[in-house]
């Protein structure tokens, strides 16, 4: 698909899109949202970019594979979820809060971190399956 | 800190499977990686069974949150030998595969998901949520899915398609079962389910939601009318594979069955003679299956089945002694049974074939590994003291003092055909005289590798033989293990007041 109209949308799309992913990411622990929409809203954005741009192009734009991010989004996740059992003696899991909410974001706990690890893992998953269907194809 | 000691297995399984993750490219990594990981792992699943065997029952509310509305994980000592055994076959299983597995086939993440499979197959055992049980089931459907296609083989892709069917319709109808009980009870903690399920005042629908339960399990553990997926995959795939799946993954439904009719249903005369009929079919199957084999991983897979069926039957039973007899065959089978399947694919690399018929003349070319693969094999036959022969004085009191006499006649003959199965498969491939077999070509066999590389293989069945010998020969200890499991499953005020806090 090579028209002038997507190929312009999509490279202001992409940030918006990817903005829109990180505050679905960060409303989603007592709002609808979180890190497995976030995922896949930011993954729509790179899709959009090759639809538009071609599959090179969006390769070089993202520089790594996405499948490194699978590793880093589990082990991020793992750590969130180690945190309490090592730091506090609580059971695996246990949400641990700052006392303080930050400036623009609101409380942080390890919840978050946790998200953080699921949207790394399906921005992941996502783009290597569709890379990997496209390429064959 | 004594509490997480219950996930340290788990979760190290989790942490080897990340970090090999990111060694994606370099397979050499990885199986250095996988094979220390899953040593330190056995270490933490002894403490953990040490724990469990001097203070009892362990609990770990995850999250914090308390018992009926969290996610318990309980290891109680069934749970806890399992997830040992489960170890045990993970060091020898990586020791195995970081060899046979070539780099053709690893650099798809095949140790990454090997130990994802592992976590899965854990986190089943120690889990006290009906629903969270359904949820390990499925990770280690996918992982072992991903394990039978790495490779992509025609034959691979057939077998993984019969296997993945059957197995999701498994998971789905686990799943309505488990939607039936919440709609019934409104909970999914087990040891809370099996209070309300007593104040149900619908029985009838509680024994039809045992039944779908059964039937999930009964597809997953490979029973009677529902075992036509296993034959029909577990060949397939790599032996070390293989070894994975036939000593775990038909033992989770089987450990999952005890689970559920112990813990959460009372029985029924119905149920009962349900199990009873089941468990003589399936022994009665897999052993006719069994007789008619050539190829030697197909042999095995149908021995499976028939083995499958001295558990049911001791579940049907429904004594202590009779659990005694199903928990010992189960500690024995998972071992014996991974093991086998390490011995078939050795004759693999040292003949190239899985075809008995072409087989032959192992004992005149190699006496003394013969002398090794005989004690997998003539373990699984019971021939005292070997360790199939002491869980069926088990099964066999209980059938005497229960009155199930054509249970026991089934476990004779289940044995006897076993017996007649091995002693075929000796007399084929290790004292027939061999034909020439020309290896096909990039063969990697076994008289082409490395010493360090034979020593792995010949280490890993050595030392799942050393612990079917322990089993054998110190079958006192794990009769005083398994009539300890059997009391706290006829027990299960145990479990309830560990979980649930009561005292």
């Amino acid at each position: 698909m090579k028209t002038l109209i997507l190929k312009t949308a999509s490279g202001y799309l992409l940030p918006v899109l990817l903005l829109f992913s990180v505050f679905i990411l960060l409303r989603g622990h007592y709002l609808p949202g979180g890190g497995f929409v976030g995922g896949l809203v930011a993954s729509i954005a790179f899709v959009l970019h090759a639809f538009a741009n071609g599959l090179e192009n969006t390769k070089n734009l993202l520089r790594i594979h996405p499948g490194f991010l699978m590793p880093f989004g589990l082990a991020i996740a793992f750590i969130s979820g180690l945190a309490p059992m090592f730091l506090y003696d609580l059971p695996f899991l246990t949400g641990i809060w700052f006392d303080e909410p930050l400036p623009v974001i609101g409380m942080v706990g390890s919840a978050l971190f946790f998200d953080t690890g699921v949207f790394l893992v399906v921005i992941g998953v996502t783009l290597t399956i569709i890379f990997t269907i496209s390429e064959s194809a | 800190m004594i509490n997480s000691i219950l996930l340290y297995p788990l979760l190290f399984h989790f942490f080897v499977a990340i970090v090999a993750l990111f060694f994606w490219r370099d397979t050499r990594i990885q199986r250095v990686i996988s094979v220390a990981g899953s040593i330190i792992a056995l270490f933490l699943s002894i403490l953990l069974f040490r724990e469990v065997w001097y203070n009892g029952i362990i609990t770990m509310q995850s999250g914090n949150w308390k018992a009926p509305f969290g996610i318990t994980m309980v290891a109680d000592t069934l749970s806890a030998t399992l997830v040992l055994l489960t170890n045990i076959l993970g060091v020898a299983i990586a020791i195995y595969s970081s060899t046979s597995i070539i780099s053709e086939r690893a650099k798809f993440g095949y140790f990454p998901i090997f130990h994802l499979l592992l976590m899965g197959l854990t986190g089943a055992f120690i889990t006290g949520d009906i629903f969270n049980l359904y949820v390990w089931f499925e990770v280690i459907i996918i992982s072992s899915f991903v394990l039978l296609t790495i490779g992509g083989e025609k034959p691979q892709i057939e077998g993984a398609v019969k296997y993945f069917t059957l197995n999701i319709l498994a998971s789905v109808i686990f799943l309505t079962a488990i939607a039936v009980l919440y709609g019934l009870t409104g909970t999914l903690n087990m040891a809370d389910l099996r209070l309300k399920i007593a104040l149900v005042e619908n029985q009838s629908l509680v024994d039809i939601a045992a039944l779908i339960f059964f039937i999930g399990f009964g597809i997953k553990s490979a029973v009677f009318p529902l075992y036509f997926w296993l034959p029909a995959s577990y060949h397939t795939p790599p032996a070390a594979v293989s070894a994975i799946f036939g000593g775990l993954l038909t033992k989770v439904g089987v450990y999952a069955m005890i689970r559920v009719f112990t813990l959460l249903f009372e029985r029924s005369e119905f149920l009962d003679n349900l199990l009873i009929l089941v468990a003589v079919l399936t022994i009665l199957s897999g052993a006719l299956g069994a007789l008619i084999q050539n190829n030697i991983q197909k042999l095995f897979s149908y021995l499976i089945i028939c083995h499958i069926g001295f558990m049911i039957a001791g579940l049907a039973m429904n004594t202590t002694v009779a659990f005694t007899g199903t928990v010992f065959y189960m500690i024995h089978d998972i071992v014996v049974k991974a093991n086998l399947f390490l011995v078939g694919g050795f004759i693999y690399r040292l003949k190239g074939s899985y075809s008995m018929r072409q087989l032959g003349g192992l004992y005149q070319s190699h006496p003394k590994l013969s002398l090794l693969l005989l004690i997998p094999l003539f373990s699984l036959v019971g021939i005292p003291p070997l360790s199939g022969f002491w869980p069926k004085i088990s099964l066999i009191t209980a059938g005497l003092t229960t009155e199930n006499y054509l249970l026991i006649a089934f476990i004779i003959f289940g044995s006897f055909v076993t017996l007649l199965v091995i002693a075929k498969l000796w007399s084929e491939v290790f004292w027939k005289e061999s034909e020439p077999i020309s290896f096909k070509a990039n063969f990697k066999s076994f008289h082409s590798m490395k010493k360090k590389e034979q020593f792995s293989l010949v280490f890993a069945i050595a030392l799942l033989a050393f612990v079917s010998l322990y089993i054998g020969f110190g079958a006192e200890h794990i009769q005083n293990l398994s009539s300890r499991i059997a009391t706290e499953l006829t027990t299960p005020q145990l479990y309830l007041d560990a979980v649930l806090k009561t005292k």
